[in-house]
Order: structure tokens, then C-alpha cells, then sequence
């Protein structure tokens, strides 16, 4: 049986029903994607390790010029000023040299009292280091992309670090890619210790530059300048890693300024400190490629 | 004449460009700048492409291909799944139901017409992302984000609208 073919207008009206179907159904599924998002997390961050293992090697490719004209950038800037920063860096020095000699004597010191406790050792940290390919950021969620992953032995909760300090964590490991949640990121809770006091605490992120310091039994006792480091607490961190610098202490909050600087990011080294379970030393060999021991 | 194999895949891959351009944009955002301050405040690269799309080629990319580029956004930004793909999927909507307005209109229109479509799309961002958290987010990092985001549209806008003649104008 033949159909009359049906006149521009019809078509258009039922093109535009269709249309206006695709767009509820869509929108619907938007709303149906945030709830499982809350609901399924394992099954999101599958998605997430898919879809960043699939974009990271254009973003590897798109990020070297990039990260070139940077570079030839902040050498003219650093040629302008390099006398002073000459000098600047030769008073730095010899003052580090003290410190140095400093900290070598209580090394030492340390290592002696530690021998009379009988001391169990921490663990001992292997790292895998990694090129910083997207600053994934945006207003709503702090994260960079880097090119290592499972097949790296990357695992999700694992530190990542910088020079300057603690950088985040692994939110997911892709095969070869992996998402790390900044320090700043309005999902990131870090257990860390306060000053010489050594006073316990939460450091969370709230999407702004400074996050802030919650459940400090005395807050009082927090003043600017003191330094932040993690705590340990929960194994969910090595303990000793510097996080940043309180920077300001209000009645209700107390906020730090974090070591990390996000648009100086390049490199970084994501940390095993063993932390995850006995399981993993089964799987980890030995003289993996691009693992250093 | 009926177009031969040859054409046809031809006129096939070019169909792609907006949606496949709007991919790469995405990710050209997310392009680490190692600016001072930049990083945070970025432009949002793909809801200019969106919009653009959206007024001149909508037959090119319709709500699926944009609710895809939304949730690879979400997925790869670490922002709630489904955040985005409604800010972007709202975008397409609103554009495509004033296509009477936006028809032959001049640039500055268009331009001026962004700045509130994008306003939108932001507060939609931030409602949707209040409302998955449970909590209201800061918001000041998306505002300087969203004024980024218009400063750049011209550019943006001009390189799409070469794209758009030099490969789209027979298709």
C-alpha cells in the first residue's frame, strides 16, 4: 500500500514534534544523568576514565605548543629581571645552606632517637611522574587531566604532589589517563595538621582559590603564617606532605592559601605510598616502564 | 543527477564539521594556558559553538549531537554529570525558538542577543550545580568565566563563521 507523500507543511510540524520530543527526552535525561551521578558513582567514574583515555592523546598533542609559547613567554619575563632575582637568589641560597646543615643535624639526631624506639619505619613512597595535558577547571570543579593511568599502576586516592606541595588526589584512573582533584576543588577534604601545635584537622575545598579549615578543635589557636600539612588520618594521605599557609583566621572560618599554583602546573608526581591495601603488592611488579622505585 | 558515492561521503563528513569543531573547542579550552589567573576563569569555548550552530547551521547539529558535547564536558571536567549537557541542551533550545529573531541579523545583534543567552546558561550551570551539591557554590569564578566568554565570542565567532564559507556553504 502506497502513502500519499505528505505535504512540506505536515513535514515540517512533525519534524518540529520530533524536535520538541528529542528536547524533553534530553532534558529529562540530563536531570536522570545528575541523579545517577549521585547514585552510581563507580559507574560515572568508569564514563569519566572512558572518555578521558579517548581525548587525552589530541590533548597531549594540543598542549605542547601551548606549554612551548608559555615557556619562551616567562623567559623574556624572567631576562628583564634577572639581576635582581640573581641576587635574590644568592642570599636564598646561602640561607638554605644553613638550613640545610640544620636540618642534616636533627636527620640525624632523629634517626638516632628513632633507633633507641625501635621505630617502625613509613613505608616507602614509589612515584610515577606525569605531564599535566587539560586544565579541566572551569568556575565548577577544580581538576587537571595527566597522562598516566592504570597501565601505570595509577590508582584512584592516590597523592599527587609538585615542587611546591601537595596538589590533590587521583579522582579517577583511566587506562592511560587519569583526573586529579585539586586541593581547591568543592569535593576535596584533606586531613591535615596545623602550626607547630600539630592541630588536627579538615582542609576543604570550596571552589575558591582558598580553601578552608574545618573541625579545628581550638580554632583560636590557628594564626596566620602557620603551615599546613597532611595528616596521615585515615590513611588516606602520607603524613608530612606540606598542603599550604594559613592565611586568614575569621570568628566562623579559617582559610589557607595552598602551595599550589594551578596555572604553573606541568609536571607532577603521582605518589604510592602503599596506602591502598595489601592487594596491590601482588599485582605491582618490578621493573615496570616508567616506574621509578 | 543523483550524486555518486564520492559526493555523498563527502557531503557526509562535512555534515560533521560543527559537531566535530564544537568537540574541539571543548577540549581547546581545556588546553592548559599556564597564564597567571586564567586557568580558573576560562572562556567556555563550546557554548559559543553552540550558539552559533544553533542560529546558523541548526540543521547541521541538532539536541543529541549538543547533549553529547555537554556530557563529554561534564565527564571530562569533573563537573555532576548532566550539568552541563542541560546548560548547553537550554542554549540550543532558546536559539532555535527565536529563529525568527536571529534570522540576517547583524553581527552586533547576535553578539549582544550571546551576552544574555550565555547569562543563562551560566545561572542554569550554577542552579544545577547548587542543586546537585546540595549547597550554593561560589559563583564569582563563573562570572568573570562568563565575562571571558562574551569578550572572546567575536573571534571565536569570526573563525567559525570562515569555517562555516569555506566548507559549509554548498552543503
Amino acid at each position: 500500500m502506497k502513502q500519499p507523500p505528505p505535504s512540506p507543511s505536515r513535514l515540517g510540524a512533525l519534524r518540529s514534534l520530533v524536535g520538541r520530543f528529542a528536547f524533553l527526552a534530553l532534558v529529562g535525561s540530563a536531570f536522570a544523568l545528575m541523579l545517577l551521578g549521585k547514585a552510581d558513582t563507580a559507574l560515572v567514574e568508569r564514563l569519566r576514565g572512558v572518555v578521558s583515555d579517548a581525548v587525552v592523546p589530541v590533548l597531549e598533542v594540543v598542549s605542547r605548543p601551548a606549554a612551548s609559547v608559555a615557556q619562551v613567554i616567562d623567559n623574556v619575563r624572567e631576562m628583564a629581571a634577572i639581576r635582581e632575582q640573581n641576587a635574590l637568589l644568592r642570599e636564598e641560597n646561602e640561607r638554605l645552606l644553613r638550613w640545610q646543615a640544620a636540618a642534616r643535624l636533627l636527620e640525624a639526631e632523629n634517626d638516632a632517637l628513632k633507633d633507641l624506639l625501635n621505630y617502625v619505619p613509613d613505608p616507602r613512597a614509589s612515584f610515577v611522574t606525569a605531564r599535566v595535558v587539560a586544565d579541566t577547571g572551569g568556575a565548577f570543579a577544580h581538576s587537571v587531566l595527566v597522562t598516566a593511568g592504570q597501565r601505570e599502576l595509577v590508582e584512584k586516592g592516590q597523592a599527587v604532589v609538585s615542587g611546591q606541595g601537595l596538589v590533590g588526589r587521583v579522582a579517577e584512573a583511566g587506562m592511560r589517563s587519569a583526573r586529579v582533584l585539586l586541593v581547591t576543588d568543592i569535593n576535596s577534604r584533606i586531613p591535615v595538621v596545623v602550626g607547630a601545635g600539630r592541630l588536627r584537622g579538615i582542609l576543604a575545598g570550596d571552589n575558591t582559590d582558598r580553601p578552608r579549615l574545618l573541625y579545628l578543635r581550638t580554632p583560636g589557636a590557628v594564626s596566620p603564617g602557620d603551615r599546613v600539612m597532611t595528616s596521615g588520618a585515615a590513611g588516606a594521605f602520607p603524613p608530612g606532605l606540606p598542603v599550604g599557609v594559613v592565611t586568614s583566621v575569621e570568628e566562623t572560618e579559617v582559610r589557607v592559601e595552598p602551595f599550589l599554583k594551578r596555572e604553573r602546573l606541568e609536571f607532577v608526581r603521582v605518589v604510592d605510598y602503599g596506602l591502598t591495601g595489601i592487594l596491590r603488592d601482588v599485582t605491582a611488579t618490578d621493573g615496570q616502564s616508567g616506574r621509578n622505585r | 543527477m543523483r550524486p555518486n558515492m564520492l559526493q555523498r561521503f563527502d557531503g557526509f563528513l562535512r555534515n560533521q564539521i560543527p559537531f566535530v569543531l564544537t568537540l574541539l573547542l571543548l577540549l581547546l579550552a581545556m588546553v592548559p594556558s599556564h597564564a597567571a589567573g586564567l586557568t580558573r576563569i576560562g572562556p567556555m569555548l563550546a557554548l559559543i559553538a553552540v550558539y552559533y550552530w544553533a542560529i546558523y547551521r541548526p540543521d547541521l547539529i541538532g539536541y543529541g549531537a549538543v547533549f553529547i558535547i555537554g556530557v563529554v564536558q561534564d565527564l571530562l571536567t569533573g563537573t555532576p554529570p548532566g550539568v552541563a549537557a542541560l546548560a548547553l541542551l537550554l542554549t540550543h533550545a532558546v536559539v532555535i525558538s527565536q529563529y525568527r529573531f536571529f534570522n540576517a541579523r547583524s553581527f552586533a545583534v547576535t553578539w549582544w542577543a550571546f551576552t544574555l543567552v550565555a547569562a543563562g546558561a551560566m545561572v542554569v550551570k550554577w542552579l544545577a550545580v547548587s542543586l546537585v551539591y546540595g549547597t550554593l557554590v561560589d559563583a564569582s569564578a563563573a562570572f568573570y568565566s562568563y565575562l571571558m566568554t562574551v569578550a572572546i565570542y567575536p573571534v571565536v565567532g569570526w573563525l567559525l563563521a570562515r569555517v562555516q564559507i569555506a566548507f559549509l556553504r554548498d552543503v
